[in-house]
């Protein structure tokens, strides 16, 4: 592990300065309580609008509350999004994927057309039609995100798996008396599972956009809580005053999500365990 | 004693028909060769020995060891799997799984078969060493050892398993020529000492005339020559048996078949 992290560091700056951010962003999330310099939802009219200075390093929002500490808990609800949408759409998208990429035939054609259906929907769409339907929260657009997602996991594995299933080593597992489920977890699904996870890694920028979108668009994470598409929509009519109300949270959307990318890009890399060096 | 029985083996997509075998046995001990060139039905013959010919319409009678393979259950099947018969196959590195371990491979597959704890570690020792690899090969990935290696450590597999019968589908064709000599030389040394059967896929007869007891020789499917090696490369009835041995460079080890 660490000698595939000083590969990194030496091979792939880009992915690894990613991978330095998202941990720090990630930090960030945990120790928010502690390191963040005012309460989370702590409005004080007083000091509505104060540009960025020593008491507020990024200014305060129209209500007073300092918009650093509501980056770093908005930081909390864009990755719980993020995380959550790819366990949940990765659960099912692998799944379906890895068996259908396995059984072949008339099962891999009935979860493929499924597929199909979910992928004619523009994902943004049916999101938002989701978020309509169910009652605006961050519940809502992890569910709704999630529901558009999936499909491409279960395309990524399914393609994958397919491949892997006539490969000699699947075979010889047949011929050694490995039962199909045992065959599909062990053998086929670590073997495909590369680019399933570069994927992810690429989505989940993906991801914390469509979230900040949505709340951008009032379907997702509602007031009081700390979100960054949330703070753009709310600082926007103010950028040509007050410009840090919408800046500092943007910035902070676009360099997570370049940060996703790059590792991305970088575990496409290291992840192929036939170009490790030992 | 005839540990595989193979009659009127029909393997058929559509209209093509892809093996046609009327008869093939194995013996305790004996090595048999099926021989031709490629897309001969071979491969076909050896996988349907296990139950793994998917997606043809199959007819005849095919038992290994006292189940009759075509309408025994899928757990039965996976007892004889590995346990009984042993699949070696071409390219040997192709066929481990190259997220596993070989010693993490080795012990699942033993524990599949119900052999875990010390008994496991003995059995491991000990086809490790009958096939003449290190131990500590068994902490490497299949793609850190070579070809020899990964095709021995197939052999111990099936030796660790417990295996009588080896299937061997071009075992050494995939290895170069040194290589291929001690993968022979250890399989020749598995028969005498342990009894084992091989049943012997193969287009390269100077390997065939090396090792094998009895010999079929097998065109677009069907079976056109069969009888003990000797005789089939001493006398060769069907032209293309005679076309086969022709072309074979000769190698001083086959003068023993042929006297």
């Amino acid at each position: 592990m660490t000698a595939a992290l000083h590969r990194l560091a030496r091979t792939d700056r880009l992915a690894f300065a990613g991978l330095v951010i998202l941990v720090l962003i990630m930090l960030a999330t945990l120790l928010a309580p502690w390191i963040a310099p005012y309460p989370a939802d702590d409005p004080r009219p007083v000091d509505a609008l104060l540009p960025p200075g020593a008491e507020h390093w990024f200014g305060t929002d129209q209500v007073g509350r300092d918009v650093l500490t509501r980056i770093l808990y908005g930081a909390r609800t864009s990755l719980f999004i993020a995380v959550s949408t790819l366990a949940l759409s990765a659960a099912v998208g692998v799944t379906l994927g890895v068996v259908a990429g396995y059984a072949g035939g008339w099962i891999r054609d009935v979860i493929m057309r499924v597929t199909d259906v979910f992928l004619a929907f523009p994902a943004l769409l049916l999101s938002l039609a989701l978020a309509v339907v169910l009652r605006p929260s961050v519940t809502t657009v992890i569910i709704a995100i999630s529901a558009t997602w999936w499909p491409w996991y279960a395309r990524v594995t399914a393609a994958a798996a397919t491949s892997v299933s006539a490969r000699a080593y699947v075979d010889s597992a047949r011929c050694l008396g490995v039962p199909a489920p045992l065959i599909v977890f062990r053998h086929v699904l670590p073997n495909a599972l590369t680019p399933v996870l570069v994927q992810l890694s690429l989505d989940a920028g993906g991801i914390i956009l469509t979230a900040a979108a949505l709340s951008y668009l009032g379907l997702g994470a509602q007031e009081p809580t700390a979100e960054w598409g949330l703070m753009v929509e709310q600082g926007q009519a103010l950028f040509t005053t007050d410009w840090w109300v919408v800046t500092f949270p943007g910035l902070a959307i676009l360099i997570t999500a370049f940060a996703f990318n790059t590792l991305g890009e970088g575990l496409r890399s290291i992840l192929d365990p036939r170009r490790t060096v030992r | 004693m005839t540990l595989i029985s193979v009659r009127d083996l029909r393997v058929r997509i559509g209209e093509r028909v892809i093996a046609d075998v009327p008869e093939l046995d194995v013996a305790r001990g004996e090595c048999v060769a099926v021989v031709g060139e490629s897309g001969s039905g071979k491969s076909t013959t050896l996988l349907s020995i296990l139950g793994l010919v998917e997606g043809a319409q199959i007819s005849g009678s095919i038992e290994a060891f006292g189940v009759d393979v075509r309408t025994a259950s899928r757990s039965r099947l996976r007892e004889i799997r590995g346990a009984k018969i042993a699949l070696v196959m071409q390219s040997p590195q192709a066929a481990l799984n190259p997220t596993l371990r070989l010693g993490t491979l080795l012990r699942r597959a033993l524990k599949r078969h119900g052999v875990a704890g010390a008994e496991a570690e003995r059995r491991t020792a000990q086809a490790v060493a009958d096939v003449m690899l290190e131990p500590a090969i068994l902490r490497r990935y299949p793609h850190e050892v070579s070809g020899g290696q990964a095709q021995r450590f197939a052999l111990a597999l099936a030796l660790a398993l417990g295996a009588e019968v080896i299937l061997a589908d071009e075992p050494t064709s995939a290895l170069d020529v040194t290589v291929q000599a001690e993968v022979v030389a250890v399989l020749r040394r598995l028969r005498a000492e342990r009894g084992l059967a091989v049943l012997l896929v193969s287009h390269d007869l100077a390997l065939v005339s090396i090792v094998a007891d009895r010999v079929l020789v097998m065109r677009e499917g069907r079976v056109v020559e069969s009888g003990p090696a000797a005789e089939v490369f001493a006398r060769p009835r069907d032209p293309y048996t005679r076309e086969l041995i022709a072309a074979v460079p000769v190698l001083p080890e086959a003068d023993r078949v042929h006297d």
